[in-house]
């Protein structure tokens, strides 16, 4: 997929540059059109830099482990990335970033789907028995796992003529990207148990964006 | 108190490095060869020609400067461990390159490479250590004077991480008993506790507003394990010294225990009469007992303990090994124990 927006992209610079008699108007516009295929082009570079880095085994001893990591902090950041997008919208009146928070939330998706294979496949070698244990026994796989199943719902809700069939359900069904995102934070919060910095840090971003949410909720039902 | 001075070195009295080196027989550079190839792509097992030799040597490229002049001395000969006794294994060496850049020491990060990134001007000359408690000779002592006696020997262990990976180490140093018997503890002296330096600004983590272990980081056991011919004090990996990631200049192996109790980078010594406090264990106690005895069948709530990994790894390899009561050392431990349950005191 990665290949194929930068591939789209060359040819519309290539079409840019190569044609003479393009109007101003018409360049802009064009210029436009190209920022979405950008956008989605940068959420693939964490994910092929991580593969690159596995197929040049440049990941150190532990690889699967690294991966499992790699894979798991940039599910959360495009989870908190797209939750961001609202917020930013409305503040500073930036219509054009609406479409990015289907893009990031889809990505977060993808991310975690990888981090889940990866935990499945690689670091568990398909062990189902020690799976469905590890998911019902240990607390910190149980958070992750359900915010994952969290966010395939909201995968699955997410295509146009979905969101057009569900209506104003879909706004309440998607509410639960927040406590998809908490038990994201919790998830990461109990691994590292040492040093709770780096979860600390994503609380910090969410902690705002929940606040704003509420206010926007109390005023429209007051 | 007894209170000495390290002397001071010129620079000028100090070895050449190659005359150092020339002294040792060194593997074909296996373990260089293995550094960006596939995991287990190389055997790193080196055998020495004579008996003067170590089992094995750091690849030529990636050895340390000593930290000073009588270091040098210290290391000029090190006893090579013998092939089949309990202090050595025919397993597959973890390359020195992962065993150096792939570090759990909170000290200087939680991130496994934080350590080796964080740690590369950290000073380990002058050290003293402080001996106290139930003990006849307290004080605080020059690592070298605490050194002097005891001649280096190699072995090579297993060790196994709370978090399910394992290496194989080839440690230099010298059994915990003989220290012990030098500083001669009393009847009361029941436990063992050691302290790891806490100096925040050399060790970034120590400086995190968010950590949740209480420093310094401490560490314990009980006498009759502390003197158990296993136990061993490191001062250096592969027939060098020791890299601060690893522990310099002195770190405790115990290698039946889950690594965490494998304290580094050593500057108190305390003997006591009742059982002392232990960092993991008073973060977490539900989590971490005192013993951390390695048990397969005893599960951390975080991670299952009866299969580890075995670094390094590829992606697709399945070299995950079952995990040994006592990570494979029953024989020579598993009677400190008898008549203990060991589910109670994990």
């Amino acid at each position: 997929m990665a290949m194929v927006s930068k591939s789209r992209l060359c040819i519309r610079v290539w079409i840019l540059k190569s044609s003479t008699n393009i109007s101003r108007r018409q360049m802009v516009h064009e210029m436009k059109a190209i920022v979405p295929h950008l956008v989605r082009f940068i959420c693939f570079v964490p994910i092929a830099q991580l593969a690159f880095a596995a197929y040049r085994n440049s990941l150190g001893p532990d690889p699967a482990d690294a991966l499992a990591t790699g894979t798991g902090e940039w599910a959360l950041r495009f989870l908190i990335l797209s939750l961001c997008v609202t917020p930013f919208r409305k503040i500073f009146g930036l219509a054009v970033i609406a479409p990015f928070r289907r893009t990031f939330g889809l990505v977060a998706l993808l991310y975690a789907s990888i981090h889940v294979l990866v935990y499945v496949a690689f670091l568990l070698q398909f062990r189902w028995s020690e799976i469905f244990e590890d998911v019902l026994e240990r607390p910190y796989i149980s958070v992750g796992f359900i915010s994952f199943c969290i966010l395939i719902i909201l995968g699955i809700t997410s295509p146009k003529w979905v969101v057009r069939r569900l209506g104003r359900k879909w706004k309440l069904v998607h509410t639960a990207v927040y406590p998809a995102s908490i038990l994201a934070i919790i998830h990461l919060l109990w691994i590292l148990r040492a040093d709770v910095a780096e979860a600390l840090f994503y609380a910090m971003i969410l902690l705002p964006i929940l606040g704003y949410r509420v206010v926007l909720y109390i005023a429209r039902t007051h | 108190m007894l209170i000495k001075a390290a002397p001071d070195i010129s620079s000028s009295e100090i070895t050449p490095e190659s005359v150092y080196l020339g002294r040792r027989k060194f593997m074909s550079g296996g373990v260089g060869l293995a550094l960006g190839a596939a995991a287990g792509g190389f055997s790193s097992l080196a055998f020495a020609a004579d008996g003067d030799g170590l089992r094995a040597a750091a690849p030529s490229d990636l050895v340390r400067s000593a930290p000073a002049q009588w270091w040098e001395d210290k290391f000029r000969s090190i006893s090579p461990v013998e092939p089949g006794s309990a202090f050595s294994t025919d397993e597959t060496l973890t390359p020195y390159s992962d065993v150096v850049s792939y570090n759990n020491f909170y000290e200087f990060g939680v991130e496994k490479g934080d350590p080796i990134a964080n740690s590369g001007a950290f000073e380990v000359d002058p050290w003293s250590v402080t001996i106290e408690g139930e003990v006849d000779k307290p004080g605080i002592y020059n690592l070298e004077d605490i050194l002097k006696p005891h001649d280096l020997q190699e072995r090579i262990y297993r060790l196994r991480c709370v978090e399910r990976w394992s290496m194989v180490i080839p440690w230099v140093g010298f059994p915990l008993a003989d220290l012990i018997k030098q500083f001669q503890p009393n009847s009361k002296a029941k436990y063992v506790q050691f302290f790891t330096l806490f100096e925040p600004s050399q060790m970034p983590g120590q400086r995190s507003r968010f950590g949740t272990i209480t420093w310094p980081y401490r560490e314990g056991l009980r006498i009759d394990e502390a003197v158990h011919p296993l136990t061993f004090l490191a001062v250096g990996v592969y027939g060098n010294y020791l890299p601060p990631q690893n522990g310099a200049p002195i770190r405790l192996v115990v290698p039946w225990k889950y690594g965490f109790k494998s304290i580094k980078s050593i500057v108190k010594i305390r003997f006591t009469e009742t059982e002392p406090e232990t960092s993991w264990n008073m973060l977490a106690p539900t989590e971490y007992g005192f013993y951390a005895n390695v048990n397969p069948e005893v599960h951390h709530p975080r991670w299952r303990q009866d299969m580890e990994t075995r670094l390094p790894q590829s992606l697709f390899s399945a070299s995950r090994t079952q995990t040994e009561l006592f990570n494979g050392y029953g024989e020579q431990v598993a009677s400190l124990y008898s008549g203990m349950d060991l589910k109670k005191f994990y």
